[in-house]
């Protein structure tokens, strides 16, 4: 049966997330998933930096504020030195593929036992909408104006493919929170990746495709429409990895 | 290793470790560059004998982020490196100042600046000491001169790092770093009473959620209160912690300065040159942050001249020259790169800069 009552894991506040954000959807999920398992009181959050710094105000669980990208390697000094406690990291897609790819590959290939969800919206949007290692090709941003690809900007970076060869990964899912239906999935994904870490099962990974409305300058519903028609062609959902 | 005391010969680097081990050091992550290479090497097995974890981290930035966690938790921890490594450091280094989490950051120096070499060298002191990362906050910056002073100093910064929940560093060289010496293993004796660590980020069972956090947004001033916080903390650790050794001051008419293996060095020329009839004394500095000028001031009062000896460009006489307030000239004697001076070079600058 579908609650809508606000998750213990999560504060009764309002976010500073733009309307059509997909950061609250995904925050949420976790938020019920850590309900669902009862983690609140054990569990510590690795916050970003990007839009969802501020996480902190929002989850009601102990949080550190990690350096741009390095969520992944603070993950690994709590995890290591207090194993029995769940430890996640909650990333954008500049944090999690571009300035810490090295710390995202290298903890995946240790197989530490955490949990990440990747929040891949195709930008940046903290910054105000600069290009991402996951903007599309043509896409255009505020470095891109003349769509991505146009100057050497390469291609998206797609992290569930990167990763699934690393034998230290356990679980990798793409999912998404453009739709209702996407959302029960993502839901579930959450779950697994959570249900993994207490099963002691090594590196779990959800990549999360979410909106940006303000920053890809289209509104909600087209944003919607965007992670449907282009997103989802560039980032196909399904499972990677499941060991 | 037992835990027991012995006379052991061992390298400098090895050295260090034990004495972390000791200390109840449970965590360390770090990435290979000589001349520090026997750091990692030993722990890799003395750590998890001991009931700690190793990690070997895909570079320094990974490193000193996951003593980021570490000492999040509360646990002991520390990281090491040579100077290229402790650059890539510096970033982490300021978030773990400003979220002033205790933890232990060793730097066995080697020449630069860029690549520079494998030698030991002394040119990161304006890094270590002046701060290196970006903002305004401090290490408590630890130089030992000799491997029996490294054991009992990388003890004591544990203690330090928890007391005064700040990070710090112990500033080696590679000769230091590589050399051997016979070491007793004094048993580990805390320096404080232990306090609560009320910042432990475990899960929030039983209490209200703690946030680790550096960014200050809101209101405006919150930043500032952090700084003023951090300002008043640095003023108590000044007042409280300034560690020298004052050596044949008294009645000298040259002062030489010197830090570390410089230090030792110069204290043998020193002795030489007293037995030729100079008056010479050493004020060697073992906290390098906080300085301790008082014994520059009260040299000053009394001796013409000091000569400041470093296996650097000139670093630590801008802070001599501080302490003692410009009363009297000082010179130098060094270049970085890895250049080391021997007892009869320093003795040879001692004679030339002493009075006439
Ligand atoms: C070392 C460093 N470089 C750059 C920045 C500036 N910065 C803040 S957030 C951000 C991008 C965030 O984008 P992303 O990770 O995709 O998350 P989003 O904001 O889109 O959720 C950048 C470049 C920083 N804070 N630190």
């Amino acid at each position: 049966m579908t609650q809508f009552k606000r998750p213990d894991a999560l504060y009764d506040a309002p976010t500073h997330y733009c309307p059509g954000c997909g950061h609250g959807i995904a925050q949420r999920l976790v938020g019920e998933v850590i309900d669902e398992l009862g983690l609140r009181e054990r569990t510590v959050a690795t916050a970003p930096v990007g839009c969802a710094v501020l996480m902190y105000d929002y989850f009601n669980c102990d949080v550190i504020e990690c350096p741009h990208g390095r969520s992944p390697a603070v993950a690994t000094g709590i995890k290591r030195m207090r194993p029995d406690r769940v430890v996640f990291t909650y990333q954008g897609d500049g944090d999690l593929a571009a300035i810490g790819t090295a710390e995202t590959i290298h903890t995946a290939n240790r197989g530490e036992n955490l949990t990440v969800i990747f929040v891949n919206n195709a930008i940046y949007g903290m910054t105000g909408g600069q290009m991402a290692p996951t903007t599309i090709l043509g896409q255009t941003t505020t470095t891109t104006p003349g769509g991505r690809g146009r100057n050497r900007e390469g291609g998206p970076i797609r992290v569930c493919e990167l990763l699934s060869s690393l034998d230290g990964v356990c679980y990798l899912e793409r999912v998404s929170v453009s739709s209702p239906k996407d959302v029960g999935q993502a839901r579930k994904a959450i779950r697994k990746a959570f249900t993994n870490q207490l099963e002691e099962k090594g590196f779990s990974l959800v990549e999360v495709l979410s909106m940006c409305p303000t920053d890809w300058k289209l509104s909600p519903a087209q944003s919607v429409e965007f992670v449907e028609t282009q997103m989802k062609k560039v980032f196909p959902l399904g499972v990677y990895k499941d060991r | 290793m037992s835990t027991q005391t012995a006379k052991i010969l061992m390298k400098g680097n090895e050295v260090m470790c034990e004495a972390a081990v000791r200390a109840g050091c449970k965590f360390f992550a770090g990435y290979p560059i000589t001349p520090q290479n026997e750091v990692p090497e030993y722990l890799s097995w003395r750590l998890p004998q001991a009931g700690g974890v190793f990690v070997q981290a895909e570079s320094e930035i990974a490193a000193i982020n996951m003593i980021f966690g570490a000492a999040a938790t509360g646990f002991r921890c520390m990281t090491s490196s040579s100077s290229p490594g402790i650059s890539l450091k510096q970033e982490g280094i300021s978030y773990i100042a400003a979220a002033e989490l205790p933890c232990v950051i060793a730097n066995v120096q080697r020449g630069g600046p860029g690549l520079g070499n494998i030698r030991a060298a002394q040119s990161d002191y304006f890094q270590a000491v002046k701060g290196g990362g970006h903002g305004d906050y401090h290490l408590i910056v630890l130089a030992p001169s000799t491997l029996t002073e490294l054991y009992a100093l990388t003890m004591n910064a544990f203690d330090y790092a928890d007391h005064y929940r700040n990070p710090v560093m112990i500033l080696m060289d590679g000769i230091l770093g590589q050399m051997v010496e016979p070491i007793v293993t004094e048993e580990y004796r805390p320096l404080f009473e232990p306090t609560e660590k009320d910042y432990i980020l475990d899960g929030c069972k039983g209490r209200k959620p703690r946030i680790i956090k550096t960014l200050h947004l809101q209101p405006a001033e919150a930043l500032v209160e952090v700084n003023r916080r951090l300002v008043a903390k640095y003023k108590r650790i000044s007042s409280e912690l300034k560690l020298c050794e004052d050596f044949q001051t008294d009645d000298a008419r040259l002062i030489v300065s010197a830090y570390g293996i410089t230090a030792q060095v110069s204290k043998g020329a020193v002795l030489q040159a007293r037995s030729k009839g100079l008056k010479v004394g050493l004020i060697r500095p073992i906290t390098l942050w906080p300085f301790p000028e008082a014994p520059f001031v009260k040299a000053a009062k009394t001796a013409e001249k000091f000569l400041v000896v470093e296996m650097s460009n000139g670093q630590m006489i801008e802070d001599v020259r501080l302490a003692e307030q410009c009363l009297r000239p000082v010179e130098f004697f060094g270049v970085g790169g890895g250049w080391y001076p021997t007892t009869d070079e320093v003795l040879d600058a001692i004679e030339k800069s002493y009075p006439a």
